[in-house]
């Protein structure tokens, strides 16, 4: 794959595709249990350990190990984001499609609506998501993916527009090519770079989302363990035991920071513009 | 000038499908009105008594009824009464707002006295070891959420120095403008990184792009020196972009910055709706939303604007 | 007096300038007063060579890696302005080498006035402020013969054309007296017309102030009317210099001989093809493709607050036959219609009058486009991009398809690997011929050429032209040939039809109509050609603006009545 090969030679690329790897093995074996402890075992004469041998990255007030509780929310976090952005980029698309291709009264329709979901800053939105369906791992991805979605469809929608009048679609018309082909091989295929760059800043931000709605109480719920509610209980016992507060930040950053590396990594490789001017 | 007429004449439409949309959420609440508005009292009540109640707010009429009535009132400023406050939802919203107003300008001055310059800087500096430290540092301050940062700005003053942030009650600019400074600045630094972050990295990019254009190198075959070059040819159409992503940016702290309000304590309006959530004020949520939105859309009025003085040809191509 | 001298000069970009060096030791001298014309094609190394005169090339990240380039400055002393220090430079530039760019769209700052942007000048380099300098700007303006001066220093870029905004180029340039200019490609971005306006400015600024100019352009044909001294450029080095006379007419190397010979130049009509159709004294075949009365207008729309301002006439009654095996060439400037008749005649934009096709299949008439890089999907492989009109046209891709794809891509003359690649791996010229053989695949027998050749350099514009005559003869095609190039025009098309404002006013043989136009537009369209044999042309500056095609609703145009000038030459009959 020339793409994978492109990516570790960019400096950011190779960093952010790192994490990104790293992340996943680490949500991927949180996902299956294979985590030194039992996330959710308590235990009352181990409570709030500091790091050790034993408990890699200390314990909670409730004697549960952070480490594994880590590796569950790192795994829950990306479900979530994963899922909520595969959502919102496939049903944006579409949609971001369709009022390109039609226009005039679709286009109206379309962005309109996609300029009232977007006048409502995106943990508000994401908030009223969250009120009418009731605190849940689904609601999470509801939410989100409802947010990102209006963003998705503007950012398929312009350079479709624009495809749409290049010579090569004339072409495609007077030789007659169907509706299907042309969008699809046309269009589509044109928009896979942009859409693949917004892919990864868009799975960037939903972390960022889904830790902001635990932390309000609003997303993951307890037991259950989530970065956001290990960051919120954090904040009374900050002095008392700090690192229950560095591991889950530390661990949220290292996610969005990756995602955003890669992504620009992804926006330079795909779309080589090249920048030599200096002044 | 057709752009923004466009817009204007968008404007009520966007405002009227905000309005439907959070009126429709909040009736998709599950359990009846009476219930959520009243909590755990709701219990004490007869099944008759709950009827009058819902006669009297008009609950139990059909939803397009009930969706007349509240655009009516929304045009004469009633917004409705917040059971929370048994005061009026406007008026509850106006109490709050200075506060989010003030911070959403402080974070963005923050934001751009830092950005632009940094921005411009590396992009004028771009591929040495300057650019470098400065794209590191816009990287890593886009990453970290604010909730993480305040954190660890809380962190670092209590453990570091053992002060905590002035919490408690808030004083109001015009009271006690230091004791008022003092409250905000901490809040709107942990919002003005992120910000600043998001500007420098756009301003960034934009002056690269535009220091390559061909009007540029015109500017130099006349012999303008190099700082004149950067600041009068290639700034007032690389602020362009910058303009819409601080807009963007604006607006939403304009709706309350939840997260950074609830960590500091402050009652501005984002910790509000979070409360009007939890305790199913909705009426309050309802207002308070519309509000916002038509405060979003209200500073994506004045980017337009500010587009139209940064770029003749939107001037002319309407 | 020399009062620039280069010599040994050796440019390179990127980290390593030495290694990916593009020029490769160039050398001339110009004196005051005199123009020298660098001239060569797309990689040449000619704007290389010219921005690196004012070390513009540094902001491009390339670099002056050996060689010295003397001016001599207003006092007198020389300096070597490849050691020279940024400030120093910056003081130079404007002051004393002036520079013109090939965009003057882009080339001027679009958010400033184009009276900040001449102004600039006189406060950088004269110290003037406040009144002194609009009315510095205003004279400017003046001397470039714009009309209406005080008006137009308020403007901006975008309500100005392309003619206009490269005389404001040119007025803010003068600004200073520069003892150099530096013409990039002045006028290659304008129409002919045009064209031959900005050339007697620039020569009549010259002798009128005593500059030293050195002119760049790709088209040897343009160096006779301007240039006392020619440089031919190819990959990075001199290939051949001397006195205009000397190169143009007695060339030593064989790549002057070539752009003088074999790359199309305008010869009034002489140079035209002699074969077509009836050429042998045979009957003349029925029409390949007939339209009559071709009109597109569109309608300029009513908003809220504007009512409808009434309609645009892109393309008004065309009409014309084409026979299998005949070209027509369609001739016109920018605005004229020409693209708007072959996109009608597609479908690609909505026009009434009728149009008749006849030939095998469902669509008989195919079309390439100007664009070469435009025109190919870059994301699909050669394969998939030739079969698309087979699977559009609803036929199954099968062992026949596939035959004639081998065929047409070994008549084309492209590798039979091509067929796995992509776009980008191919030149501008093999990109035209995937089109062209795209075109071809559903053997139509009507072909739309809409400027086909001209985004291609001059050597690859004549070897796409042979190709296409050789095709035509071979597959009995008709060509509608579309272009604003007359000499390209001249050497592939049986007829030739010119286009004005969305009308056909004169239409006939080639040879007749090149070298005998009648209409006043064709004369003075003819007229404003380049052409070597040409040597210090004068030309009136003429700023008469070309009337409106936007007429209001319900608005027809008269009646037409034509004169037969000619047997076959018909000409629009003017009004005096």
């Amino acid at each position: 794959m020339s793409l994978l090969k492109a990516l570790f030679r960019h400096p950011s690329g190779r960093i952010g595709a790192t994490i990104v790897l790293v992340y996943l093995l680490l949500a991927a074996m949180g996902w299956i249990g294979l985590t030194p402890h039992d996330p959710l075992a308590q235990n009352r004469i181990a409570r709030l350990q500091p790091p050790s041998a034993r408990y890699w990255l200390g314990t909670d007030l409730f004697g549960r190990d952070v480490a594994s509780r880590l590796m569950t929310g790192i795994g829950q976090s990306f479900l979530i984001a994963f899922l909520s952005v595969a959502v919102a980029a496939s049903v944006g698309t579409v949609l971001g499609l369709v009022a390109a291709w039609f226009e005039r009264f679709w286009d109206g329709i379309l962005m309109r609506s996609m300029d009232i979901l977007l006048a409502f800053p995106a943990i508000l939105l994401a908030m009223l998501v969250v009120a009418v369906l009731g605190p849940g791992t689904w609601t999470s991805v509801l939410a989100i993916a409802f947010v990102y979605m209006p963003i998705f469809t503007r950012v398929v929608r312009g350079p479709a527009l624009s495809l749409k009048n290049r010579e090569f679609v004339d072409a495609a018309r007077t030789f007659g090519s169907s509706t299907g082909y042309i969008v699809t091989r046309h269009l589509l295929l044109n928009i896979v770079a942009p859409l693949t760059v917004q892919v990864t800043l868009a799975l960037a931000w939903a972390l960022l989302t889904e830790a902001g709605l635990s932390f309000l109480g609003l997303g993951t719920q307890p037991p259950a363990a989530s970065l956001g509610v290990m960051l919120s209980d954090s904040r009374n016992l900050m002095e008392m035991a700090p690192w229950l507060m560095i591991c889950p930040a530390i661990a949220i950053m290292g996610g969005i920071l990756g995602f955003n590396l890669l992504g620009d990594a992804l926006r330079d490789i795909l779309d080589p513009k090249t920048r030599v001017a200096r002044a | 000038m057709n752009t923004l007429i466009r817009r204007l004449a968008a404007f009520p439409l966007v405002l009227l499908g905000v309005s439907s949309l959070v009126f429709v959420a909040i009736r998709l609440v599950p359990g009846d009105a009476i219930t959520a508005m009243l909590g755990t009292q709701a219990g004490l009540l007869t099944p008759a008594q709950k009827a009058a109640l819902a006669a009297y707010f008009g609950l139990d009429r059909p939803w397009i009824a009930q969706y007349w009535h509240w655009l009516r009132a929304l045009l004469h400023g009633d917004l409705g009464i917040s059971v929370t406050y048994g005061k009026p939802v406007l008026e509850v919203i106006l109490q709050r707002f200075p506060l989010t107003l003030e911070l959403a300008l402080l974070s963005m001055a923050i934001a751009l006295v830092i950005g632009v310059p940094a921005g411009v800087y590396a992009a004028t500096h771009a591929e040495r070891r300057s650019d470098l430290v400065l794209r590191i540092g816009a990287m890593i301050g886009q990453s970290t959420p604010s909730f993480v940062f305040g954190l660890v700005i809380i962190y670092v003053l209590s453990a570091g120095f053992g002060v905590l942030p002035a919490m408690g009650t808030f004083t109001p600019l015009l009271k006690d403008p230091l004791a008022n400074l003092g409250q905000l600045i901490l809040p709107a630094l942990t919002l003005g990184a992120a910000f600043a972050a998001a500007v420098t990295r756009i301003a960034r990019s934009a002056m690269l792009d535009v220091l390559s254009e061909d009007y540029v190198r015109t500017a130099r075959s006349r012999g303008v020196p190099a700082r004149g070059v950067i600041w009068r040819h290639a700034l007032p159409n690389a602020l362009i972009p910058v303009v819409t992503v601080s807009g963007i940016e604006f607006g939403y702290l304009l709706g309350g910055a939840v997260i950074v309000e609830q960590l500091f304590a402050l009652p501005g309006l984002g910790r509000m709706v979070l409360d009007a959530i939890l305790q199913r004020d909705y009426a309050l949520v309802q207002g308070t939303v519309l509000f916002i939105a038509f405060n979003f859309m209200v500073v994506n009025l004045l980017v337009d604007l500010t587009y139209v003085w940064l770029d003749p040809r939107i001037r002319a191509r309407g | 007096m020399t009062l620039l001298s280069v010599s040994d000069l050796h440019v390179g970009f990127g980290r390593d300038p030495e290694k990916s060096e593009v020029v490769h030791g160039v050398s001339f001298d110009l004196a005051a007063g005199e123009t020298l014309a660098l001239v060569g094609e797309s990689g040449s190394g000619k704007s290389v060579t010219a921005l690196s005169v004012n070390r513009l090339i540094d902001f491009g990240g390339g670099r002056v890696t050996r060689g010295t380039i003397l001016l001599e400055r207003q006092d007198g002393s020389q300096l070597d302005l490849v050691g020279a220090p940024e400030a120093e430079l910056s003081r130079i530039r404007g002051a004393e080498i002036g520079m013109i760019f090939q965009e003057p769209m882009s080339s001027l700052n679009p958010v400033k006035t184009v009276g900040a942007q001449i102004g600039e000048a006189f406060r950088l380099h004269h110290g003037l402020s406040g009144r002194a300098v609009t009315s510095a700007a205003r004279e400017a303006l003046e001397r470039v013969r714009i009309p209406d001066p005080v008006r137009r220093l308020g403007q901006f870029p975008h309500e100005m054309s392309g003619g206009m905004l490269q005389r404001v180029m040119i007025a803010s340039v003068l600004a200073c007296n520069p003892r150099l200019l530096i013409a990039d490609e002045p006028t290659t971005a304008l129409d002919v017309t045009i064209q031959a306006q900005i050339m007697a400015l620039l020569a009549e600024l010259r002798d009128e102030t005593g500059m030293g100019m050195i002119f760049i352009t790709h088209d040897i044909g343009l160096v006779a009317g301007i240039a006392d001294k020619v440089m031919v450029m190819r990959d990075g080095r001199s290939v051949e210099q001397g006195a205009l006379g000397a190169v143009l007419d007695d060339p030593q190397h064989p790549y002057t001989k070539h752009l003088l010979h074999s790359v199309p130049h305008f010869a009034h009509g002489k140079a035209v093809r002699c074969d077509g159709p009836g050429a042998d004294g045979s009957e003349r075949p029925a029409p390949a493709l007939k339209v009559d009365d071709l009109t597109v207008r569109f309608n300029i729309k009513r908003t809220l607050f504007r009512p409808s301002q009434g309609n645009i006439h892109a393309v008004e009654r065309v009409s014309f036959d084409l026979l299998p095996g005949e070209t027509l060439g369609i001739v016109g400037e920018s605005g004229s219609g020409k693209s708007t008749t072959a996109r009608a005649i597609l479908g690609l934009a909505p026009s009434s009058g009728r149009i008749s096709a006849t030939g095998q299949g469902l669509r008989p008439v195919q079309m390439v486009f100007q664009n070469p890089y435009a025109s190919l999907n870059p994301r699909l492989a050669v394969e998939d991009l030739l079969a698309e009109p087979v699977l559009a046209a609803g036929h199954r891709f099968d062992a026949d398809a596939r035959e004639r794809m081998h065929m047409l891509l070994d008549r084309v003359d492209l590798p039979a690997d091509s067929l796995t690649r992509y776009p980008h791996e191919f030149s501008g010229g093999q990109r035209q011929r995937i089109c062209i053989a795209r075109a071809l695949m559903l053997n139509p027998s009507v072909v739309v050429l809409d400027e086909a050749v001209s985004a291609l350099d001059v050597s690859v514009q004549a070897r796409v032209l042979d190709l296409l005559v050789d095709l035509q003869r071979e597959f009995q095609l008709a060509y509608l040939f579309i272009s604003h190039d007359m000499a390209v025009v001249e050497r592939i098309a049986h007829r030739v039809a010119v286009v004005c404002r969305g009308e056909i006013v004169e239409m006939g043989p080639s040879a007749a109509v090149l070298s005998d136009p009648r209409h006043s537009y064709t004369r003075r369209l003819i007229a404003a050609v380049p052409n070597i044999a040409r040597r210090r042309v004068h030309f009136d500056l003429d700023t008469s603006q070309v009337p409106s095609i936007l007429h209001p609703a319900g608005w027809e145009p008269p009646e037409v009545r034509w004169l037969e000038v000619g047997p076959g030459h018909l000409a629009r009959e003017e009004v005096a």
